[in-house]
């Protein structure tokens, strides 16, 4: 079922009949599958790639470090959960390196994520310090490169 | 005014242009056309490849190699075909060449005198024919039948045997047709071969896009067939480097040692840019190959399937990235079929017997699309298929 996975990755949006086909099994069994897939919680959810500056030209990203002091019995898990739980958060990373948690935080102005950062996140007890990173521009978001259209200069026929 | 005709050489007048030069030109003057007639895949040329072409031009690599090609690359070459259990010595017998078609060129002109007859079986990649013609040497064409799944079979080998046959030219996994040959249909053509002195050229140009469970088979291989085979290679399907004009020919010392000459007075050498991508392709493009394949792979379930539901009998091929489906249920004869298609749904597919005669009543369908452009050339012809039938 790796293979039902991949081509997932690559579209969610195929048909049951259509994976079916390129697996060459019953759309049924992928029905199953994929649903056993959602109960697992292998697959977590399904949403559109879109091209974030042509969706949502005026909304902003930024990439925040946190250095964070792992507590007692709970780790960095703890804190990670405090953090997620933000509606600001997209998403949040325990990271190896010179800090702890990666935090991509989305907001409708640069004022209005540095403030979240200064009031939400450096507030926070075991939080010990932060560097803000805004995006500035997204060239490639999940495997997919979102500048230089890839045009087909293939021709029509050949042999 | 010069008479060019009384110029020409009378090989070269005899040969007639490819039969699908009006669909070329048809298709050019028109808009919104869907294609599913290419003949090379869609991925680009994977970008370390790209990156290792890149850099050897920033070192300015850019002169003659050795004809035979740079000793790492037939090195590289020796080593990757040991996973098809073969062993080339690459100092003696691998040359580089431009793409798999000079490698065919050389072989047939290596080999051949006029009027010794070649054994082609057809439908097949449209050069074997030409080349050989352009020689003088004479074609004779081995009709190969949907119902032996387009394979070379021993009886149909026999029949087209005469004193005079000298090659047999085998291109599996096949285009057009996606047929290949496993190791029981080969092992049942050697002893022919062998009894007849036969040699082989062997263009296994597709030999990676294999879907079945086993490797690809190639016949020197087998027991007493590496000294009467040249095997033809390249990197423009495995790869998808097909404007990189990169290909190889391995085969006995005595014969490749008369190669080169030709190699030598008339290319020099393969593009040394091209060959650089190509030790690394060879080297570091295994995932790369899995990655393409499995592509395909869905695609070709995918459109197997699809032909079949809209009443055009489709076998499910085993190679390449072609299918080949059969459409003389519609009445219409390939040309017609692809005319009208192109005319009517603006939708470019190659007729069957631009691959040979006994292609006839098929049509050359590639998937190196995506799917749903693949999708949409199909609603076109399902459309297309019931308009003739109502």
């Amino acid at each position: 079922m790796d293979k039902l996975l991949a081509l997932l990755n690559e579209n969610a949006r195929y048909t049951n009949e259509e994976l079916g086909l390129m697996l060459d099994i019953d759309p049924i069994e992928v029905a199953k599958a994929i649903d056993e897939f959602e109960h697992q919680g292998v697959i977590c959810g399904y949403k559109p790639l879109y091209n974030w500056e042509l969706a949502y030209p005026n909304k902003v990203s930024a990439l925040i470090e946190l250095k964070v002091i792992p507590q007692a019995y709970a780790g960095f898990d703890a804190i990670a959960e405090k953090i997620m739980h933000f509606e600001e958060v997209e998403s949040i990373y325990l990271m190896s390196g010179s800090y702890d948690l990666a935090v991509q935080v989305v907001g409708k102005t640069f004022q209005e994520v540095a403030m979240f950062v200064a009031k939400r996140l450096s507030t926070l007890e075991p939080v010990q310090s932060t560097a803000t990173h805004f995006v500035l521009r997204r060239y490639k978001d999940m495997g997919v490169e979102l500048i230089n259209e890839v045009k087909d200069d293939r021709g029509t026929i050949s042999l | 005014m010069i008479d060019y005709n009384s110029k020409l050489n009378k090989n070269i007048a005899s040969i007639q242009t490819s039969k699908i030069r009006k669909y070329f030109d048809l298709a050019a003057k028109m808009d919104n056309v869907i294609s599913l007639g290419v003949g090379e895949p869609d991925f680009l040329t994977p970008w370390h490849v790209r990156q290792a072409a890149i850099s050897a031009l920033e070192d300015g690599t850019t002169r003659y190699t050795d004809n035979l090609g740079l000793s790492r690359l037939r090195q590289a070459i020796s080593d990757y075909l040991k996973r098809f259990a073969l062993d080339y010595d690459p100092t003696t017998q691998i040359i580089a060449t431009v793409g798999g078609s000079e490698a065919v060129d050389l072989a047939l002109r290596t080999l051949l005198n006029e009027d010794d007859e070649v054994l082609i079986p057809e439908p097949c990649y449209v050069c074997y024919d030409p080349i050989t013609r352009l020689i003088g040497g004479k074609v004779v064409s081995i009709p190969l039948s949907k119902e032996n799944v387009f394979k070379l079979t021993p009886a149909a080998l026999k029949a087209k045997i005469t004193d005079r046959t000298k090659i047999l030219i085998l291109s599996y996994p096949n285009n057009p047709t996606g047929a290949i040959m496993e190791q029981d249909d080969l092992e049942a053509i050697v002893p022919i071969l062998i009894e007849n002195d036969i040699v082989v050229i062997s263009d296994e140009i597709y030999a990676e896009l294999n879907y079945t469970d086993k490797k690809h088979v190639s016949i020197a291989s087998l027991i007493g067939m590496k000294e009467r085979t040249i095997l033809v290679g390249g990197f423009s399907k495995t790869y998808s480097m097909t404007g990189w004009r990169l290909g190889y020919v391995c085969g006995p010392p005595p014969l490749i040692k008369e190669m080169i000459k030709i190699h030598q007075y008339t290319i020099m050498c393969a593009p040394t840019i091209s060959q650089i991508a190509g030790i690394e392709a060879l080297v570091n493009g295994d995932d790369d190959i899995k990655r393409v394949k499995d592509d395909f792979n869905h695609r070709r379930n995918y459109i197997t399937e699809a032909f079949n539901r809209i009443g055009l009998t489709c076998y499910h091929p085993q190679g390449a990235f072609y299918v080949f489906p059969c459409i003389k249920t519609t009445g219409l004869s390939s040309d017609e079929f692809c005319e009208r298609l192109l005319y009517e749904q603006h939708v470019a597919v190659v007729p069957g017997n631009a691959f040979g005669d006994s292609g006839e009543g098929h049509i050359r369908v590639s998937y190196c699309y995506s799917i749903k452009h693949i999708t949409e050339a199909l609603k076109r012809i399902e459309t297309f298929i019931n308009n003739i039938n109502n």
